[in-house]
């Protein structure tokens, strides 16, 4: 009876199938897991009105006014535009000051400001299309800006950085767009 | 000659499996951390418009989402247009501001995607906007797919 407690003193836990138990695990993570990462055009909001600041003045000729109405037309600074035509308009508004020095465009890229002025009724769409085309705009212009500099595109340049905050390319363009105050009439 | 026959003494080599296990658990250690178990059933209709400049989000745990579309009342039948976030459908607008605030203060950098669908317009949108802006998440992003 008693001697029978002898033979087990050596028993350990069965580890050969730890494997099989950390496979099983592994595959049910793997199958759960979503790699998916999300992709889209980010903004900063403007923080909300405050009625004891006024807001900084700009001047006219630096500000760049793109209205879409409920039909989803385009109107840049007063003139009908196509929004396929919206990237050029941009960059020639922006890079104003290393072109044709027009005076009614921007003082520098660094003073340029688009503001985006939408209706109720102006399609999403419409309105993420135009998005693009700016953004679009300011990808050539610091894409060229880059070539000229270091002689790669502007993403290849961005990845050889180790801070963000060292990129001199962005400091040429900053990327200024302004989301107008909706229109409390409509 | 004899370079040969030594060969075949050796002939019986195997795998060695002692470090199975531990590669293995790297493996799972590695997926239990990337790994976001939440999931949220969509209330309502969410296409995506397609745009092509556009960056991705590589912090996950930073982004929270609100969906805004049609509501699916049953197959292929949508009624009016709501915002949706986590799993609850929002009856006031008003509330998003509360709720986001909240988030806010669980997560400083907060960045807010707005999942909207493409058939939408712009009103709802701006008033999502401008409760976020009291709410002081103004971070966004609006969810796009890459344009082929």
């Amino acid at each position: 009876m008693f001697g029978k407690k002898k033979e087990r003193r050596g028993a350990e836990i069965p580890s050969s199938s730890l494997a099989d138990i950390a496979f099983l695990l592994l595959v049910f993570f793997l199958v759960v897991t979503t790699i998916d990462v999300d992709t889209g055009i980010g903004l900063v909001l403007p923080p909300p009105p405050d009625d004891t600041t006024p807001p900084p003045p700009i001047r006219e000729r630096n500000l760049m006014k793109i209205l879409v109405n409920n039909q989803g037309m385009v109107l840049i600074n007063g003139q009908p535009t196509a929004v396929n035509d919206v990237r050029e308009r941009v960059v020639e508004f922006v890079d104003n000051a290393n072109r044709d020095n027009n005076p009614d465009m921007s003082v520098s890229p660094q003073a340029a400001i688009v503001s985006i002025q939408t209706a109720r009724q102006t399609p999403y769409e419409v309105y993420i299309n135009m998005l693009d085309e700016v953004r679009g705009a300011y990808a050539q212009l610091r894409d060229a800006s880059s070539m000229t500099m270091f002689g790669i595109r502007y993403e290849r340049y961005r990845a050889t950085l180790a801070r963000p905050a060292d990129d001199v390319i962005r400091q040429i363009y900053p990327m200024n767009v302004s989301i107008a105050e909706p229109d409390q009439g409509n | 000659m004899s370079k040969f026959q030594k060969k075949n003494a050796k002939a019986k080599q195997e795998v060695p499996t002692t470090a199975m296990p531990d590669i293995v658990f790297m493996l799972l250690i590695f997926f239990m951390v990337t790994t976001v178990l939440r999931e949220v059933t969509l209330q309502v209709r969410v296409e995506l418009t397609r745009a092509e400049n556009i960056e991705k989000i590589e912090q996950k745990r930073l982004v929270s989402y609100i969906y805004i579309g049609p509501r699916i009342v049953g197959n292929n039948v949508y009624g009016e247009t709501r915002v949706q976030i986590d799993d609850a459908l929002i009856d006031e607008l008003v509330f998003i501001r509360r709720i986001m605030y909240d988030k806010l203060l669980e997560q400083p950098r907060l960045i807010v995607s707005l999942r909207v669908d493409r058939e939408s317009e712009m009103g709802i949108v701006t008033d999502v906007q401008q409760e976020l802006r009291q709410a002081g998440t103004l971070q966004i992003n609006y969810s796009t797919r890459r344009l082929q």
